[in-house]
């Protein structure tokens, strides 16, 4: 008697449960976005966060991808390549099967090695690593790796790009260097010096700098070696905190250069340049900027700003994110296996207008590269940043074809 | 050549009164009281962002007056309630109390100003150069810290040594019982000094907020340097602290300006040393590139070999 | 008078020793804990959760080696820590490379002779002082050798750090070591190794030496030891177990880099004794344990979850100095004259509104939190699963509420909780008093 009670009770009890359970949601596929949430680079990982996540919610508006709904969930690693690896772990523990990160490519050296090492181990729980900022040349060329796609141009693209560009300047005599001392800052100098050297003999390299990363509060005694060195243009990879202090000590300093940057839009980077009061003597190279002359990547830069309060500094997230839907869609499949295999070799139209391509050889990302200056602003230049009143102006643009750089990577492909 | 060194001293000159700043009021608890504030860099980071707040309300002018005065009655309140009450279980525990409460600190922060930096500008009337040295300007803000920070050392000074609070405050510190049986409140006393105290970090932060950045994590940026500064100098020594932090601004300027390495020296004596070589990162290492770690060093040494430090007055 | 004897003898028989099982069931019941663990708690999550608490375990114990035992405060213990995981990923891939023939289950013994040669070198100059010179010695060494990390590129690998593959080394038993299973077996075995030996050691005479030397070195000198030399082995010894627990890090994370030797893990291993309770062994245990837990799962509750840290470290720092481990101590006597249940109703009544005032302050908390740093998004929020808006008023009265009521209740329960305990105080003397 007892025991039918006991069987009665429990079989109301799991049905209450499972009805309680609702209709089953439609699936979702976890990215894990690994980035500096906090200290000096937060600037620049709270933006690639808030980033991915408008574009997840676009996407996810337009029904998702594959049937499946894309959730980012940010995960703080302070640029810590150690750090990186225990958030890695507990964004697949709770299921995630997509890592984004971007800044340090410390951390994605470190980042690449554990998926590539996490996928053999555990062939049932594989996972993808989709690099949208960490630019070091060795990620697609010793440490290349079947899992990992970048989609921002490698430092040798850009140097390349930037000297081409320096090419024609015949104001540049002597060329300063300072760089952040990592793997990034460290190939920023030397790739400097070898397309330097090829493209203008006649440029003198008075200085070379390497500071510890996101560490230093004061730059004024290295303003002061830059003056003293007589140089006229100063070649930079800093970014985040590295960069805004750089300028602000230059601007108290009253220095006067030419300034050869990569990440010069970053946030914060804009308001200090303003601050400085430098027009036109900031140059950068990046894939794209909210002031090219493209209809549809001004719309969605508008309504961006519209909903965000910021402007759009991550075009490559944009291409990250639409081939990562078109992958899966084409993929049918949330599976990183079927998406790697969708995503080599992929064509795209990219965000401020023209054609990329995802190499298989090495899983580079190649787009048009533009360069830019900093300055006020004339009509055909509707976007100013940071609300300065002074934005990025296009002075010239390379094609997708004409980026291209050879890799020596060896891809071992999964059977 | 010369300009570079006259630049340097000049920038070191600064960044020494900027870590005076700070360390002042640090000093003057560890030498009174003998507590070892972790929180210290916490309270200077609170009057960075209580003047940010501050200056966002009225102005940058009455946030460099309230905001110590409001972080140093804040400072009395954790005194009287918290260490007070810690301290009936030993140094140590006081020591880790100061260390949560920087821990608490930092959270809070973030809680209410974000992770991002402030965005804590320099005011307008200070917003000039000053002066100009071979072609570098000076602005006029760091004058202004330089001279704050000369000011406080001479009230400080002026105040402990000539005043007769000052001389109640150095008794307390080595006999409480006697003071106390002269009839003057020790507790009351321990209080106002720290308060004072945090209220002089508070000061520093309002003043180094606009100079650096004004984010969560600069009391983590800063902290070790105080503690580098405040034992070098010596336990006990104000002049101690003020001559330790002109070495260290000095020494971590003049450091960063030389890029020579063991290996050009050796070079310059014809042995050569490539990259490959043994122990080539020590060789290798340019003096710019070690600056960072120079304070520390001096600290090791300093407490290896004399560990009252410069002049100090006590030994731990 | 045979038979009165042998009675005699035999109600004269001293009882039977201790036995076997009393002395070392501990040790049994923990070995067995240890291997039942993972049948229990079987998800990838906590796998890795408890490999890091395995890791912390030895970490913290040997911490309290110094600072429990011996009575030095250091500030910079994760030097030998980090020091040791150095040199266990560097002979990892000299053993990858063939240049050495050493399995992996040894690598922690190699990280545990590199954290003994740095104890040596670095304590040879600290421990010549002691007290606060001895942990701003300790401090500076931390931030100096943390520095170092981007000077001496060759050892410490810069920003980048080291990287190793535990899969590649001579594989014994076929055990590869590439699950997670199999690594939390390794630090498992090696826990359980670390914490018999020092635990052995307190026991020595050593081991109480130490102690003399905590409480009370002048007496020690007259005793005929040198505290310096008692400290510097203390030391020593200290760093051996640290940097074993860093060689079992280096095997778990395969990345070793600059972060392992700052001033980040020296504070935590410092938190985690103190919490736990540096007056018993099992303290650090239970501290390495609660802050492991606490940081890699509470980020999942909330995301202001190091306020909850903090503030839970200052309390035990005010109220309980002793740690967890006291608290639980406290009730040892009580618990072996049996009378531990007159407290439970006095403790229930005490817990209650400690949990009402504990849940109106984290009510605060959390509404702060949404209305501040995510004040971008809708102030609607899930409070334990109760929804509500925080820019109301009546959350914020309901927690108003909470809070003074919680208080005011609890404070009229403290003398319910004092009557209790001296009754069961009263009870277990009476109790131990009749034979």
């Amino acid at each position: 008697m007892r025991c039918a009670f006991a069987f009665k009770t429990l079989a109301f009890v799991t049905v209450t449960l499972a009805g309680l359970a609702g209709p089953a949601a439609s699936e979702t596929l976890k990215i894990a976005f690994i980035d500096p949430l906090s200290g000096g680079a937060a600037s620049t990982g709270e933006a690639g966060l808030k980033t991915f996540q408008y574009l997840a919610e676009q996407i996810n508006a337009k029904g998702g991808a594959a049937g499946m709904k894309l959730e980012v969930t940010g995960y703080d690693n302070k640029v810590n390549p150690q750090e990186s690896l225990v958030q890695a772990q507990k964004a697949i523990d709770a299921g995630s099967r997509i890592i984004i990160q971007g800044n340090g490519s410390a951390v994605a050296a470190a980042l690449t090695d554990f998926v590539a090492k996490h996928n053999e181990r555990n062939p049932d729980k594989t996972v993808l690593y989709l690099n949208y900022a960490a630019i070091d040349p060795v990620l697609t060329n010793e440490k290349c790796n079947y899992w990992h796609f970048r989609w921002d141009a490698s430092v040798d693209i850009k140097m390349a790009a930037l000297t081409n560009y320096m090419k024609g300047r015949a104001n540049i005599k002597k060329v300063y260097l300072i760089n952040q001392d990592y793997s990034f800052g460290r190939s920023v100098r030397d790739e400097a010096k070898k397309m330097l050297a090829a493209k203008r003999p006649d440029v003198q390299i008075v200085g070379d700098e390497l500071h510890p990363l996101q560490k230093i509060t004061d730059f004024s005694p290295y303003i002061a070696k830059i003056k003293a060195s007589g140089a006229d243009s100063v070649i930079t990879g800093n970014w985040a905190q590295d960069f805004a202090l750089l300028i602000k000590a230059a601007a108290d300093a009253g220095l006067q250069v030419d300034w050869y940057t990569y990440y010069a839009g970053g946030t914060g980077g804009p308001t200090a340049l303003r601050q400085a009061n430098v027009p036109d003597r900031v140059f950068q190279v990046t894939e794209g900027i909210a002031n090219v002359d493209h209809a549809a990547s001004r719309t969605f830069e508008t309504e961006f700003r519209n909903k965000m309060g910021a402007g759009l500094i991550y075009p490559r997230a944009v291409n990250l994110m639409h081939m990562l839907a078109a992958a899966m869609t084409e993929a049918k499949s949330g599976e990183p296996a079927k998406i790697a295999a969708k995503l080599e070799g992929m064509k795209a139209e990219v965000f401020n207008g023209g054609q990329g391509f995802m190499r298989a050889d090495d899983h580079q990302f190649f787009q048009p590269m533009y360069i830019s200056a900093f300055g006020p602003l004339t009509a055909k230049e509707p976007f100013d940043e940071e609300k300065t009143g002074w934005g990025w102006k296009v002075l010239g643009r390379v094609d997708t074809q004409d980026t291209v750089v050879p890799t020596s990577c060896k891809m071992q492909r999964p059977s | 050549m010369l300009e570079l060194i006259v630049v340097s001293t000049l920038n070191g000159v600064l960044f020494g009164m900027l870590l005076f700043l700070m360390a002042s009021g640090l000093t003057l608890i560890f030498s009174m009281m003998g507590v070892l504030n972790f929180a210290h860099a916490s309270f200077y980071m609170l009057g960075a962002f209580f003047g940010f707040q501050l200056s966002r309300w009225t102005g940058f002018w009455p946030g460099l007056v309230l905001a110590p005065l409001l972080v140093g009655a804040l400072g009395a309140l954790v005194e009287r309630y918290g260490l007070r009450h810690v301290h009936r279980h030993g140094h140590v525990a006081e020591l880790l109390f100061t260390f949560g409460l920087a821990y608490v600190v930092e959270e809070v922060v973030q809680m209410i100003w974000g992770k991002l930096p402030a965005d804590y500008r320099v005011p307008e009337a200070l917003d000039f150069a000053a002066f100009t040295v071979f072609s570098t300007n000076y602005p006029a803000y760091k004058m202004f810290m330089l001279l704050i920070a000369i000011g406080i050392f001479v009230v400080l000074f002026a105040v402990l040594t000539r005043t007769r609070a000052g001389l109640i405050i150095q008794a307390a510190l080595s006999r409480p019982d006697m003071v106390a049986m002269l009839g003057h409140n020790v507790p009351r006393v321990f209080m106002l000094a720290f308060g004072c105290g945090t209220g002089l970090a508070a000061l520093a932060g309002v003043i180094a907020g606009p100079a650096l950045v004004t984010q969560s994590n600069m009391a983590a940026l800063l902290g070790p340097i105080l503690f580098v500064v405040v034992v070098v100098g010596g336990l006990g020594s104000l002049a101690g602290a003020f001559i330790a932090s002109l070495l260290i601004g000095l020494v971590q300027t003049f450091a960063v300006a030389l890029d020579v390495s063991l290996a050009d020296v050796f070079g310059a004596v014809g042995i050569t040393l490539g990259p490959d070589s043994f122990l080539a990162d020590i060789w290798r290492v340019t003096i710019a590139q070690v600056a960072p770690i120079l304070p520390y060093l001096l600290l090791v040494l300093m407490l290896i070999f004399r560990p009252r430090g410069l002049l100090g007055t006590r030994d731990s | 008078m045979n038979e009165a004897t042998k009675h005699a003898t035999l109600a004269a028989a001293p009882a039977a020793p201790p036995g076997a099982l009393r002395r070392y069931g501990v040790w049994i019941a923990a070995a067995a804990v240890f291997v039942a663990l993972p049948h229990i708690f079987a998800s990838g999550t906590a796998m890795t959760v408890m490999s890091l608490m395995g890791i912390g375990i030895i970490f913290a114990l040997s911490y309290n080696m110094l600072l429990g035992q011996t009575g030095m405060l250091s500030f910079g213990h994760a030097v030998y820590y980090g020091l040791g995981a150095f040199c266990a990923v560097h002979v990892m891939n000299l053993a990858i490379r063939h240049v050495v023939p050493v399995p992996l289950v040894l690598v922690p013994l190699v990280g545990g002779l590199g954290g003994l040669l740095f104890g040596i070198v670095f304590g040879s100059v600290s421990t010549k002082r002691g007290g606060i010179a001895f942990a701003m010695i300790s401090l500076g060494l931390a931030e100096l050798v943390s520095s170092s990390a981007f000077i001496l590129r060759g050892f410490f690998g810069g920003e980048e750090g080291i990287t190793t593959n535990r899969t590649k080394l001579l594989h014994l038993f076929h055990w590869t070591f590439g699950p997670q299973i199999q690594v939390y077996y390794l630090i498992a075995a090696w826990c359980l190794l670390c914490m018999i030996a020092m635990y052995a050691l307190t026991r020595t005479p050593f081991g109480r030496m130490c102690n003399a030397v905590r409480d009370n070195p002048e007496r020690a000198q007259f005793v005929g030891y040198n505290p310096q030399t008692v400290r510097f082995i203390a030391f020593c010894l200290s760093g051996f177990f640290a940097g074993i627990a860093g060689g079992l890090g280096a095997i778990n994370f395969e990345i070793v880099n600059s972060s392992y030797v700052g001033l980040g893990p020296s504070g935590t291993v410092l938190i985690s004794a103190y919490l736990g309770g540096v007056g018993y062994f099992v303290g650090p245990v239970i501290g390495a344990v609660l802050v492991t837990y606490i940081q890699l799962m509470l980020s999942d509750a909330t995301e202001i979850w190091q306020l909850y840290f903090g503030l839970l470290f200052i309390a035990i720092v005010a109220f309980a100095p002793g740690g967890v481990a006291s608290l639980v101590m406290k009730h040892a006597p009580l618990w072996r004259a049996r009378v531990m249940h007159r407290l439970v109703p006095a403790y229930l009544l005490a817990l209650a509104p400690a949990l009402v005032m504990l849940a109106g302050v984290s009510l605060v908390i959390e509404m702060t939190f949404r209305l501040t740093v995510k004040a971008s998004e809708p102030s609607a929020m899930t409070f334990f699963h109760v929804p509500l808006d925080a820019a109301a008023a009546l959350p914020w009265i309901a927690a108003a509420v909470f809070i003074a009521g919680g208080f005011w209740l609890f404070r009229r329960s403290w003398p319910v909780v004092d009557r209790a305990w001296s009754e069961a105080a009263a009870a277990a003397r009476a109790r131990s008093a009749t034979p």
